[in-house]
């Protein structure tokens, strides 16, 4: 945590209020995400138990497993949530635009013109906590590899037919994830954690209830926000001992399993024993009425534990929109859609689903992305956001300051002279910035790099020669050089990311990491047991 | 530590005495494994420490004090872990002997079944240890003389004595080849595609640990050694063999019986109930188990800095319902200080409790314990605020640097207040190439103006 | 782990004699490899082997052998060492020196005759031995490639680099220290931890994981470190790879001219002259990073270390100790801009573009730098609490092990206490520690053991190499007031 964010957190525990970290919002926001609340049971590791979903906020999808160790039901549920969930990933594949660009000719080498399609948009899943990305992630690893009963060989449990497809969506969609700015998937609760500062720990931020009770007042609590409203969320119980504001998932409170969650699967359980003995007798009508009670009990009984999470994530969906959008996020949105259109491709070509373990170059290929859109990121919100540069300045990486004097020189050692103007500003900021440093201006027309050539920290006194972007000419384009009073912010890291160096194919990987992947490694045939 | 209490005898004695005070006329909770992993999480906390030795049950202290621990287990994930446990040990622990072969490097499949000895598990755990102690000495020697022979102790009980008291460890299994034994975890956490979740094989490797450590002290007596002595003998051998005076901390104790420094987890494979078998090195983990139970013997220090009559007795009534006055509970725990961190909430049934004394207290350790690596001395919020400010009398390194950076955030907040309007979204970046390859998932295309990052990692 | 004690058992012969042997060991895989042997020669190499020395000799006899080769090494001031070194030691070599357009090579490396620089490699393929970073290589395409290479500090470079330059040569000579600092990245890597590939490992791990049939070589003797120091440095970070100093006690001499003025800083002083080491000891105090008391403490000693004009006498002769022979050390940036700056002011010269000047930087900047004094402030000096990044043994293992002759640590008390209270709570990767290659899934029992010397010095824990160090500074400690 650094210590601009400390200190916001400290304001924020004196305040009761949570405080602002960002100035602008840095995420993209779709205009249609879909919410999605998802729970887990505790009978085994990311065993599904329900999912309320959608994009209308008033109007949830309740998907459930009313026996989660039940593998058919566990299929329906797979099914329904596939059902719902897979027209809204797909509907965004068909509005697209044509973007042109060039590939490398593998035999000549020749730079040929190509035409590839984009999707306008992309779709947007937001969920409450990083512990819901994890769960859909083991959801995906669970049934992409599936058999179906369309399979030619479908084995023992063969699943529904658009499940394996889920599962490569919800795969892609929590890998995507792992790419720092991506918007694809978020947790609310790193969302909220971007834009501001409560006055608790970043441990406690992430029950998202406590988090937003440092925005407003939760639910059944009439003091004001803070600390004290944060503790009523993570404790307060009713007179059955269950909690007021249950937490937002995957994990179910015990308390809850117990006293709510574990009798009424008993129940369940009883009533379909019932049914089975009651077919073809005359108490058949009945023990289904029984059977259906049961399931209305049980769905009841989980809107009850999900719908405060899902009224807490579109809480936080309108607090995020009340921050103006940063203007690199259509950029990184931009990626968002190439990453979209991408698999949209990849699964109608009927490529294979993503294989249990990276091979050596896929996995370096995927550090390369997210160590480059790391840099991206967060030059992007520097230059997007004061608050955003303020931390940078304060770790000495960039300065901001009033120009104070303008000389003009130029360098005459080439065959025409070029402008090297130089400047003098004064600052309050502590750059770690040595004579002879390159450093590059924010927010100049265009990119403009500048080297330091004298250093009077005492007077708080730097003086640059600025090396580019003033045209052409001998002297420099009007406006390309800051005035004497004109605010100026230079950073002493790039503005611009690098590439990332090539990696060989697959196919071609080295001695050195054990060569080839072999081919078995990422078959679907191992069948697996699941319940 | 048997020498520790052989030694002082006398005064081990006292500090019992002392400890049954603070913990009141109920039995003390005892110190299982977990609980002595648990020490390691946070061992410099006075009140953890002091409550613990004393056996007080720390969850019925903080519900007396209108905190209670929000702990609980899922029936669900009970029932999990003992069907799973059940599966393994069906049909002879047909599914457990497999992985458990492999490790040994055992002829898979019909090779001779290990030597199952009855541990006498209904007893009480003085006998029970003692009964294991006989069949580990037994199945060490039988596993000397034949190479092939192999025995498995389901459930056995270790006694590792703690501060001069015993505690008494069950570990799932141990399993005895070649004239050494190997501890078994059996968890029900998943292996999936060759990982866990490494927090839970973290507090799984802890666990492990302390039994390793009592099956060392188990070799030890064996072999009639007390353990200073024998580490002070391993030091010679040592000394011997190496220009290097003293030991490292990952040596291996070499005596008929002695525990390999690698435990095997038993977890379920994948999403289903087939178990896998994991090596882990437990080394580091031993080393710092031996650190805290080495400062369990530093109780008398802690326990001198308490008033004297202090107690943590919850005076419960015939119903069990406590009687003592919450405010002399409270005063009482007050006495011993916390080292209050976020992370205790999750760890430690007292961690609601002493949140909200650090909240009250205005502690910046509040907001976790890395914030005060920023703050130097300025232990309050108070205080770091009152530097932010500038407005703090004794302005320090630590304090500048807070007025710097509120300066920066409140220049920041009013150049955005500032703000025209949204600026503008930059000129778009020339239209980017797809990826070429459709291999790699979520590839988007490069950035568009780049150069080579010949420098990105150089200098 | 006897099968190592007896490999190195140092006791019985002579330094000299058992590095030879070592080092003639590698050449042979290196130049006349066995017929079927691992394209891969991997030498672990303590502080101050003669890693260097290996890397010119190797380069020597492979030309010598008529082969060209290819030298991959991690940072720019890297290359430009070796080149120099290269170009000093070597005259019959050709040596090209491939750069980055935008980064010109230090004068040091251009100023032989037989070193040729250029941004392209086609204009390098001449030279015997073409030398760039790893960055740099990565970038090199349509060449043969070559049928050798070195690859310098290679425990330093991740496994995605090597991953991106092993289509360069057939066969590698890797060398490098297992007890420095691991690379890193600055995202998350959590899928791919403990698999032998994870592209955020050391190359090391990931190469010795897929090629079982490698055995490390190792260099068993330091000719750096002094009698005083390699015991130590040995047993808290190589536990199971341990080596000697190259010198005996007394072979290594230091003595100041002039007579301590009586305050601790001096006393100190004398202190690290007499034994090799000395704790400086400040009052127990929670402090910001940059502690100004402890940095004036720093720079008052390097101040007093120049005015008593000491004098070092070692195998190599008698010199006086100058600026350039001093470094102090230490874990942040900013710590050591503060201690550049305290010096400044106090007049010692720390701008080595303006003449000898000491040397002031952090451990990731130190690494594999030689100096006859070093002054550290020690990385948990003046914290409320110890991290990852603090406890990392390779940080504590460079800073402790620059020095030939003496090294002084400044910190503030409660450092032994600041340990005690370390939580041990991390989180266990099943298979990093043991690293397990696949194709052995469940092959553990007789083979783990082997498997985990390989990766060697990673494995010492935080805690147990800082208690050990600071034990042996607590027999050196002077108190301040």
């Amino acid at each position: 945590m650094s210590l601009l964010t400390t200190l916001a957190r400290l304001q924020a525990v004196r305040s009761g209020h949570a405080e602002p970290l960002a100035t602008v919002r840095h995420r993209h926001l779709g205009e249609r995400p879909l919410v999605l609340v998802p729970l887990a049971t505790a009978v085994e590791d990311g065993a599904p138990l329900a999912v309320l979903l959608g994009t209308d906020r008033t109007a949830p999808a309740l998907h459930f497993v009313p026996q989660p160790l039940n593998r058919e039901r566990r299929f329906e549920f797979l099914a329904a949530l596939a059902d719902e969930l897979l027209p809204y990933l797909e509907s965004f594949g068909t509005e697209v635009e044509l973007v042109s660009g060039s590939e490398l000719d593998p035999q000549t080498g020749e730079k040929l013109p190509i035409t590839r399609e984009l999707c306008a948009d992309a779709p947007q899943l937001i969920v409450p906590n990083s512990g819901g990305v994890r769960h859909l992630a083991l959801l995906g690893r669970a049934t992409r590899f599936r058999r179906t009963a369309e399979d030619p060989d479908p084995g023992p449990y063969p699943a529904p037919p658009r499940v394996p497809l889920l599962g490569r969506w919800l795969t892609h969609l929590t890998e995507r994830a792992q790419v720092p700015g991506s918007s694809l998937l978020l947790p609310m609760t790193g969302l909220l954690a971007r834009h501001w500062a409560t006055g608790q720990s970043h441990l406690e931020d992430q029950q998202l209830g406590a988090q937003l009770a440092w925005h407003a007042p939760p639910a059944g609590w009439t003091g004001p926000t803070g600390a004290a409203a944060a503790e009523f969320v993570e404790t307060a119980r009713d007179e059955h001992g269950q909690l007021h504001h249950p937490p937002a998932g995957p994990a179910t409170d015990p308390r809850f399993d117990e006293k709510r969650l574990a009798p009424a699967i008993a129940r369940y359980d009883a009533a379909l024993t019932a049914l089975r003995h009651a077919e073809g007798t005359a108490a058949a009508a009945a023990a289904q009425q029984a059977l259906q009670r049961s399931v209305a009990a049980l769905r009841e009984r989980l809107l009850g534990v999900l719908l405060p999470t899902w009224h807490d994530v579109w809480q936080g969906l309108d607090l995020l929109r009340t921050l103006p959008p940063a203007p690199h996020v259509a950029e990184r949105w931009e990626s968002d859609r190439w990453s979209y259109t991408g698999h949209r491709d990849r699964v109608a070509a009927g490529e294979p689903p993503q294989p249990r373990l990276d091979d050596a170059v896929t996995a370096a290929r995927k550090l390369a992305l997210r160590e480059r859109e790391q840099v991206r990121l967060e030059v992007g919100e520097a230059l997007d956001d004061p608050l955003a540069m303020a931390e940078r300045r304060l770790a000495g990486e960039a300065f901001s300051g009033l120009v104070t004097e303008v000389v003009a020189a130029q360098d005459t050692s080439g065959k025409t002279a070029k402008p090297r103007p130089l400047l003098t500003v004064h600052t309050a900021d502590r750059p770690h910035a040595e004579p002879g440093r390159e450093v590059h201006r924010a927010g100049a027309p265009k990119s403009q790099k500048a080297e330091i050539t004298a250093v009077d920290a005492a007077a708080g006194l730097l003086t640059l020669r600025l090396l580019n972007g003033m045209g052409r000419g001998k002297e420099p384009e009007p406006g390309s050089v800051p005035a004497v009073g004109d605010r100026v912010t230079f950073t002493l890291f790039e503005l611009t990311p690098r590439q990332s160096a090539p990696l060989p194919e697959p196919d071609d990987t080295p001695w050195t990491h054990g060569g080839p992947p072999a081919a078995a490694q990422n078959s679907t045939a191992t069948s697996e047991e699941w319940a | 530590m048997d020498a520790l209490l052989s030694q002082h005898g006398g005064r081990s004695e006292q500090l019992g005495r002392r400890l049954a005070e603070l913990r009141g006329p109920v039995a003390p909770r005892g110190l299982d494994a977990r609980a002595l992993a648990a020490l390691a999480a946070n061992p410099g906390c006075r009140r953890r420490a002091v409550l613990d030795a004393a056996g007080v049950d720390k969850g019925a202290v903080a519900a007396r004090l209108g905190r209670p621990a929000p702990f609980g287990r899922s029936p669900f994930a009970i029932a999990r872990g003992n069907i799973f446990e059940a599966r393994l040990k069906a049909d002879g622990c047909a599914a457990l002997l497999e992985p458990l072969r492999r490790h040994l490097g055992l002829p898979p499949g019909e090779g001779e079944p290990p030597a199952v000895p009855d541990l006498l598990t209904s007893a009480g755990p003085a006998v029970r240890a003692a009964r294991t102690a006989e069949a580990l000495a037994e199945a060490v020697e039988a596993s000397q003389a034949d190479p092939a022979r192999w025995t498995l102790l389901d459930h056995p009980m270790l006694r590792l004595s703690v501060a001069g008291a015993p505690a008494y460890l069950e570990p799932d299994a141990v399993l005895v080849h070649g004239g050494r034994c190997t501890v078994v975890e059996i968890k029900s956490f998943p292996v999936l595609d060759g990982s866990a979740d490494p927090a839970k094989v973290g507090a799984a490797a802890r666990q492990a640990a302390v039994y390793v450590l009592a099956l060392q002290q188990a070799a030890e007596a064996a072999a009639g050694r007390p353990t200073d002595q024998a580490d002070q003998a391993d030091q010679a051998d040592q000394a011997d063999q190496h220009p290097n005076p003293a030991p490292g901390p990952y040596q291996e104790q070499r005596l008929p019986g002695s525990p390999e420094l690698t435990v095997l987890l038993v977890c379920p494979r994948d999403f289903g109930q087939r178990p896998t078998a994991a090596a882990l090195d437990v080394r580091r983990e031993l080393a710092s188990t031996r650190r805290q139970l080495a400062r369990m013997t530093r109780i008398e220090e802690l326990l001198a800095a308490l008033a004297p009559g202090t107690s943590f007795d919850l005076a419960p009534d015939q119903a069990g319902e406590p009687t003592r006055p919450a405010e002399e509970l409270a005063e009482a725990v007050a006495s011993v200080p916390a080292a209050y961190g976020p992370e205790c909430l999750s760890a430690c049934e007292l961690g609601f409790l002493c949140r909200a004394q650090a909240r009250a207290a205005d502690a910046v350790t509040q907001l976790g314990r890395s914030v005060r690596a920023e703050f130097g001395e300025l232990t309050t919020v108070e205080a770091a605020l009152a530097a932010a400010a500038g407005t703090l009398e004794f302005a320090d390194e630590a304090a500048d640097r807070l007025h710097h950076a509120a300066r920066l955030r409140a220049e920041a907040l009013a150049e955005a207040r500032t703000r025209p309007e949204p600026a503008p979204t930059p000129a778009p970046a020339p239209a980017p190439a797809p990826a070429p390859d459709a291999g790699a998932a979520a590839t988007p295309p490069p950035p568009a103006p780049t150069r080579p990052a010949t420098q990105a990692a150089a200098g | 782990m006897t099968s190592t004690v007896s490999l190195l058992d140092p006791t019985t012969t002579d330094p000299g004699a058992a590095a030879d042997a070592a080092v003639a060991a590698i050449l042979d895989a290196t130049v006349r490899p066995a017929p079927g042997a691992p394209r891969g020669v991997v030498v672990d190499s303590p502080p101050g082997a003669g890693k260097s020395t290996l890397v010119v000799k190797a380069a020597q006899e492979l030309v010598g052998a008529g082969e060209r080769l290819m030298i991959v090494a991690q940072t720019n001031g890297q290359v430009d060492d070796l080149v120099d070194r290269l170009a000093s030691k070597a005259p019959e070599l050709t040596i090209g020196r491939l750069h980055s357009a935008d980064a010109r090579p230090a004068a040091e490396a251009l100023r032989h005759p037989n070193v040729l620089a250029g941004a392209k490699v086609g204009e390098l393929l001449g030279q015997s031995v073409v030398v760039s970073t790893a960055a740099k290589w990565q970038w090199v395409k349509e060449v043969e490639p070559w049928r050798h290479a070195i690859v310098d500090e290679a425990y330093q470079m991740r496994s995605d680099a090597l991953l991106a330059v092993a289509r360069l040569f057939e066969r590698a000579l890797f060398v490098g220290d297992p007890g420095q600092l691991d690379p890193f990245t600055v995202v998350g890597t959590e899928q791919w931890s403990g698999q032998s590939y994870d592209p955020s490992n050391s190359a090391v791990v990931t190469l010795l994981a897929h090629n079982p049939a490698i055995v490390p070589h190792r260099l068993p003797v330091s000719w750096r470190l002094p009698a005083s120091a390699a015991p130590l440095i040995s047993a808290a970070f190589y536990p199971y790879t341990p080596f000697r100093s190259g010198t005996g006690p007394g072979d290594r001499l230091l003595f100041p001219t002039l007579a301590p003025d009586g305050t601790p800083v001096d006393a100190a002083i004398d202190e690290a002259a007499e034994s090799g080491w000395a704790l400086l000891e400040l009052p127990a105090r929670h402090t910001v990073r940059t502690d100004p008391q402890a940095v004036a403490t720093v720079a008052e000693t390097v101040r007093r270390l120049l005015e008593r004009r000491l004098v070092a006498r070692s195998e190599q002769g008698r010199a006086p100790l100058t600026a350039d022979r001093i470094a102090v050390g230490t874990a942040h940036r900013d710590q050591a801009a503060a201690v550049r700056a305290a010096l400044a002011a106090a007049g010692v010269p720390v701008d080595g573009a303006a003449g000898p000047a000491v040397t002031v930087d952090t451990a990731n900047r130190l690494q594999g730098r030689e100096y006859d004094v070093t002054v550290v402030l020690h990385p948990l000096s003046g914290r409320p609490d110890a991290t990852a990044f603090h406890l990392e043994t390779g940080r504590l293992c460079v800073l402790a092990s620059r020095h030939r002759h003496a090294c002084i640590v400044v910190a503030r008390g409660g450092i032994a206490e600041l340990l005690d209270d370390h939580p041990a709570t991390d989180p266990v990767q099943l298979g990093a520690a043991v690293r397990i290659p696949p194709g052995w899934p469940e092959e553990v029992g007789t083979r783990l053991i082997p498997l985990l010397e390989r990766v060697g010095a990673q494995f010492p824990d935080g805690w147990e190499a800082n208690h050990r160090v600071l034990q042996e500074l607590a027999e050196h400690r002077v108190r301040f007031r």
